[in-house]
């Protein structure tokens, strides 16, 4: 690899070429303060915040390659002042409530103007004034917040190939807007919420639903049931301090508890319960060589991104509900009859690591008998608001267990918030069925990792092969769809999670900064922990969950079954492209 | 594709318009920077950018729909809303202003009781207000079409618009 040699503020360094200015600096402990860039993503250099002197000029580090004998300044009077007149700019056209926006403390122009010392804002001027958009039951859009940095931009048109937004206008007008100002309910957009883990301000939120919750709680009719998906547990943590990748499922039951629930049970029994109804969907698929290749239908994204973008394949989409969605079913046209309360009591809340679980529990087509199967979504961000906001002192929490029977759940359940943990999950069970064996070597470590698009060819027990794929993040789903269309690749199953890196980094997960993002690989170091929960299970295998069986022999028949179909399953609807 | 029948060409018969701009479409699918020709085109064509026109653009280019309505609001050439047959120009360069140039706006405005960038309820007149147009010896100056008209008052308005009424 061909190395450059530059001295910043009078130490020497040496980094491969290519390396940007901002970057070298990082590694020799010297931090560049920067806003609009996010590395991988969004390089625009556009806010300036990050300019470092050059000679006599002042250049944006974030786009500069390191150049042999380059001498590069980073605290200069003329830096310091250029950089805090530009936060002063941008402070001067932006909505300052501070103390009520929803990410105070977690807000990287605040901790700009902190670190660099802006005291005084200089620049009184014209204000722009927009509406906010709550159109959508996932997110906000609060543009008086924008600060026109670009990132959430670059990550909706590239990163997820979505382009449910862009700059439109020019000069002091220019602003983030959807295709000729529609509402953002009624774009392309799939509620994956990446948009927000990018916006470095408040411009950009989940659609709050703690109200509601707190409202049921309180309601002494009500009898308010809570789930947590896969990969809640391990980021909760984050939010109270904790370093990334910590595993707090015990401290997460033993808080819910506390707040309020009245059963705290587990996404991940519902996870198992995918796997049976999916993987019998697939082995009879395969059987009959039809709708193929069989797709997930656990994202709520994806499945939006396939009804707009690719109508022609919602036939290949799995019918089977999400699993916070089995759940929330199974809890109320099961569970509340045994437990002797009147379902139309029963208030369903999932903990999910996701925004566009909000909307999808507002489809009608997931209710039945007039009941939505969940009633409110929370992001892992709003549970440790309530936590907070409860005085619960989680780090000192001791760990309690899920309730049951909705809470016991296996190892292929928890990996659902890893990509390609959907896949390995039925792999397990398949295996298994064909079989007949309780097979031991069931890590399928070729569908792990953070590849863009993953592939495995896998011979069955019964002599056949399975041709596996396995994407995240948007843009690699629509790579393999075209791959699929173009009939270029065959596959039989393919694993779709919208967000990079699973749910372990989807849109509703505590938001790390840019500079944190920059030095650790989130989706990794949140995905060991999921794999290291799953190697500590008892049980590794959907179909040996005790309570899956039990449910199936008491209630649903089997696999598949009218029952199962009636409450488990769902149909989509094609949307427009525009 | 359905693109005969897709947007204001109304009955089944060939529309004209449509066939010249799925020509430069066509023209311009692999081309880089392709999108503002074909807005260009569209604009040219059809006085505006329809919306229906732009969703096929977006299909035939690949390129989403926001980023179309981004570039055609950035530029001040295009235009989302249809104009009328005739579009009046008047000057609000620094010499027009001096010169009278918003007495001409207001009057015009009353006269056909239409807004600043808006269209008459007709159809027939659009009313721009444009920066210099390097005329200013004629000052204050009015544009019909492509038609100068240059140090006139707020009183000469009534006759000009007669002659495009009456067209």
């Amino acid at each position: 690899m061909e190395m450059v040699k530059l001295t910043i503020d009078g130490i020497e360094v040496e980094v491969p070429k290519g390396t940007t200015v901002i970057e070298a600096a990082r590694q020799i402990g010297i931090n560049i303060p920067s806003l609009c860039y996010l590395k991988g993503v969004s390089h625009t250099s556009s806010c300036r915040v990050c300019v470092v002197e050059v000679g006599p000029r002042l250049i944006a580090s974030c786009t500069l390659p390191c150049e042999n004998g380059m001498e590069v300044k980073t605290n200069t009077p003329k830096v310091r002042e250029a950089r805090r007149t530009v936060v002063e700019l941008l402070l001067s056209n932006h909505k300052r409530e501070c103390t009520s926006c929803n990410r105070s403390e977690n807000c990287e122009l605040q901790t700009l103007s902190k670190e660099l010392n802006v005291r005084d804002i200089r620049f009184e001027g014209e204000r722009i004034n927009y509406e906010i958009d709550s159109s959508s039951p996932s997110l906000v859009r609060d543009q008086e917040k924008c600060v026109l940095c670009g990132r959430c931009i670059n990550t909706c048109k590239n990163v997820q190939t979505v382009g449910a937004i862009d700059f439109s206008r020019r000069g002091f007008n220019t602003r983030v807007s959807t295709a000729l100002d529609r509402d953002i309910a009624e774009t392309v957009c799939v509620n994956c919420g990446q948009c927000i883990m990018a916006c470095p301000v408040g411009a950009l939120t989940e659609k709050e639903n703690i109200k509601d919750v707190w409202k049921a709680l309180a309601d002494p009719e009500k009898f308010v049931v809570v789930q947590t998906a896969p990969a809640v547990r391990v980021a909760l943590g984050e939010e109270f301090g904790m370093p990334i990748g910590t595993r707090v499922t015990g401290k997460m039951a033993a808080a819910l508890r506390r707040l309020g629930f009245d059963k705290v049970f587990d996404t991940d029994f519902a996870a198992d319960l995918t796997i049976m109804e999916e993987g019998t969907e697939l082995l009879s698929r395969l059987e009959k060589g039809e709708r193929l290749p069989l797709m997930t239908s656990c994202c709520p994204g994806w499945v939006k991104f396939v009804e707009h973008f690719y109508p022609e394949l919602i036939d290949n989409l799995s019918t089977c509900k999400s699993p916070h969605e089995m759940e929330g079913a199974i809890i109320k046209h099961y569970l509340a009859e045994k437990l002797g309360v009147d379902k139309k009591n029963v208030v369903v809340v999932s903990i999910m690591p996701c925004v566009a679980k909000k909307f999808e529990g507002q489809r009608e087509e997931l209710s039945n008998d007039n009941l939505q199967d969940v009633d409110y979504v929370l992001t892992t961000r709003e549970l440790a608001q309530m936590i907070k906001e409860a005085g619960i002192d989680f780090v000192k929490l001791p760990d309690e267990e899920f309730d049951n029977p909705l809470g016991e759940s296996t190892g292929a359940a928890v990996i659902f918030g890893a990509t390609g943990g959907v896949m390995e999950a039925a792999l397990r069970t398949v295996y298994d069925i064909l079989s007949g064996e309780d097979l031991k070597d069931i890590d399928y470590v070729q569908v792990r990792g953070t590849a863009g698009i993953k592939e495995a060819e896998l011979t069955l027990p019964n002599g056949k092969t399975v041709r596996a794929a396995v994407a995240h993040g948007l843009s690699n789903a629509r790579e393999l769809m075209e791959l699929v269309k173009s009939g270029e690749k065959h596959y039989d199953f393919i694993e779709v999670m919208a967000c990079p890196g699973g749910c372990v980094t989807g849109g509703g997960q505590p938001i790390v900064d840019s500079r944190t993002q920059a030095c650790i690989d989130v989706k990794a170091e949140r995905a060991k922990a999921i794999y290291d929960e799953d190697k500590d299970m008892p049980i590794r295998k959907s179909h040996k969950n005790p309570y899956i069986i039990r449910l199936y022999e008491e209630f649903l028949g089997k696999p598949n079954s009218h029952k199962a179909h009636e409450l488990l399953h769902t149909h989509y609807v094609k949307r427009d492209r525009f | 594709m359905n693109q005969q029948n897709c947007c204001c060409c109304g009955g089944n018969h060939v529309d004209e318009r449509l066939e010249k701009v799925m020509k430069v479409i066509e023209e311009h699918k692999t081309v880089k920077g392709g999108l503002i020709p074909v807005l260009h085109e569209i604009q040219d064509t059809y006085g505006y950018l329809p919306e229906d026109i732009l969703k096929i653009v977006s299909k035939e280019l690949d390129i989403p729909m926001a980023e179309i309505f981004g570039v055609a609001s950035f530029y001040s050439y295009f235009s989302l809303e249809p104009k009328g047959e005739h579009i009046i120009r008047v000057c609000l360069g620094t010499a027009c202003y001096v010169k009278g140039a918003q007495g001409l706006i207001d009057r015009i405005s009353k006269e056909l009781n239409v807004e600043v960038g808006k269209t008459t309820e007709d159809g027939k007149f659009t009313l721009e207000a444009t920066r210099c147009l390097g005329a200013c010896g004629l000052a204050p100056v009015m544009v019909i079409g492509e038609k100068v008209y240059g140090r006139i008052t707020p009183d000469d308005i009534p006759n000009i618009l007669k002659e495009y009424q009456e067209k």
